[in-house]
């Protein structure tokens, strides 16, 4: 039964959301927007089981002196000092995002800049990366280069300067082979995306259940 | 040789600092470049701007930290010409950590259009000419119930007013009830609006994406599943173009138009060295 029953709902819910999908008029259309509500519900608790996963493995490394502890410390630290001026702002303005609220200190001066960072950090990887990698070496390659740099010279006003259509060519590029490529690999995804729907819903695939 | 040697192998704590140079340089001189405006920005300014007064813009804030430079002008453009048109707009948001930046914007437009306002009317108020309805999980799920009632998935704002006493909810029901949805991206949830609330619900979409994600939109473009596209940060400094409100946008594309000409001359360096060395190596 610890395999049936799971399986069981699994297919009860998708044969009801793909035909009310389909089918929106009643009753399968409250039907649809009932059971779209508990997803979100229950997404929402999934949070729950992330926080309990990343603050045990974090206590345990901390608990055990595991190499980098000190690392975990800071993400415990970071969690908690970040839960309790959410519920502060929370408290004092009724939302987090209120401007001004301690929340939206740690937000706009902490958070911000230490996402901005990573981020901007790959500039300079890409940079070096680009220039290691680009080289000329066969006939694919040489292609490569030469529409990355129509692309990278069209996409910015520099690029009108130098030769002024440039911009038209890399349109041309982005929305003829670009988009053919890009059309052939998105038609197999969401064929891949349907089959695979349909053996979790058939219950040929069961790899989730473990 | 010694010279083409070093040309195929330059370190790369030589190519950090040319490019943190070239970035920085157009940043502090504020150095300027002309602004092409290419046709799916146009579009996407058009359906904004031909929308009757007082249309409802639905705005989805899906991108965080990360992607704020580039889209965050977007949205500042994108406020400044609803308000301008005098739009009421409903801000929501797919990523939780993107809303605040939700937040940023409108205070900082609302505020430039309430010192400018010379009447009540010109003046825009929170509950009447626009609303942040917040961050609820759901995704794929919240977009498709939205079709039906927003009341299921926000029965309050993000300050837990009830939705049916702000002005401007009273009369937003459903899909039906939005004349636009402009939806800021930085992941997938761009293909999901337009696959759930657009293919099923008929909604009308522009789409402002991260540089990455912006080839992605291309074929919602040429299908005409999207009313336009703002791509990266020359999307952004094409909007703010139109609205004639530089910002970010534009001081951003002089940096991004050196450091990819930098990119391309260390490029063509690499291959000339990795030849003639090539060479020497075949004889």
């Amino acid at each position: 039964m610890k395999k049936e029953i799971p399986l069981a709902i699994t297919f009860l819910t998708g044969v009801i959301i793909v035909v009310t999908f389909f089918i929106p008029h009643q009753p399968l259309g409250s039907m649809q927007q009932r059971l779209l509500i508990w997803y979100s519900i229950v997404l929402g608790f999934t949070t729950l089981l992330g926080v309990d996963s990343l603050m045990g493995s974090n206590f345990r490394k901390v608990l055990r002196r595991s190499p980098g502890w000190g690392y975990s410390l800071v993400v415990i630290l970071g969690f908690l000092i970040t839960m309790v001026t959410g519920l502060w702002s929370w408290i004092a303005t009724k939302s987090l995002i209120t401007l001004g609220s301690p929340f939206m200190f740690i937000y706009t001066w902490m958070i911000v800049p230490l996402t901005a960072t990573m981020f901007a950090l790959l500039a300079f990887f890409i940079a070096s990366a680009a220039y290691r990698a680009f080289r000329a070496r066969t006939l694919e390659a040489t292609l490569l280069l030469v529409t990355a740099a129509i692309v990278m010279l069209g996409r910015v006003p520099i690029g009108a300067k130098i030769w002024s259509q440039l911009p038209a060519i890399q349109d041309w590029v982005m929305e003829i082979p670009q988009m053919a490529a890009k059309r052939g690999i998105f038609i197999g995804v969401a064929m891949g995306t349907i089959a695979m729907s349909l053996r979790v819903i058939l219950g040929l695939e069961r790899t989730y259940l473990s | 040789m010694k010279f083409f040697d070093k040309i195929a192998t330059i370190d790369r704590r030589i190519i950090y600092l040319a490019l943190g140079i070239v970035v920085l340089v157009p940043v502090i001189f504020k150095l300027v470049l002309p602004i092409r405006v290419s046709e799916p920005v146009r579009d996407a300014y058009n359906s904004i701007d031909r929308l009757q007064d007082g249309s409802v813009v639905m705005v989805s804030i899906d991108y965080d930290a990360g992607s704020e430079p580039e889209i965050q002008p977007m949205l500042l453009s994108i406020l400044r010409h609803c308000f301008a048109k005098h739009h009421r707009v409903i801000m929501t948001g797919q990523w939780a950590l993107g809303l605040p930046f939700g937040e940023i914007a409108m205070a900082t437009v609302t505020a430039e259009r309430n010192r400018a306002a010379r009447t009540p009317a010109d003046s825009v108020l929170y509950g009447r000419d626009y609303v942040d309805l917040g961050y609820r999980p759901g995704q794929r799920a919240l977009m498709v119930g939205l079709g039906r009632e927003f009341r299921d998935f926000f029965a309050a704002d993000y300050r837990n007013t009830p939705v049916d006493d702000l002005p401007l909810m009273r009369g937003v029901h459903n899909y039906s009830n939005i004349d636009l949805l402009v939806g800021l991206e930085a992941g997938n949830s761009g293909d999901e609006w337009i696959q759930f609330a657009g293919a099923r619900y008929g909604v009308k979409i522009i789409i402002g994406a991260t540089g990455v994600i912006a080839p992605d939109m291309f074929h919602y473009m040429q299908a005409r599943q999207i009313k336009g596209l703002i791509g990266g940060l020359q999307g952004a400094a094409e909007y703010e173009t139109l609205v004639s409100h530089p910002g970010t946008g534009i001081a951003g594309m002089v940096a991004q138009s050196w450091a990819h000409l930098l990119l391309l001359g260390f490029i063509v360096l690499g291959n000339v060295g990795y030849f003639v060395m090539r060479r020497r190596a075949q004889s």
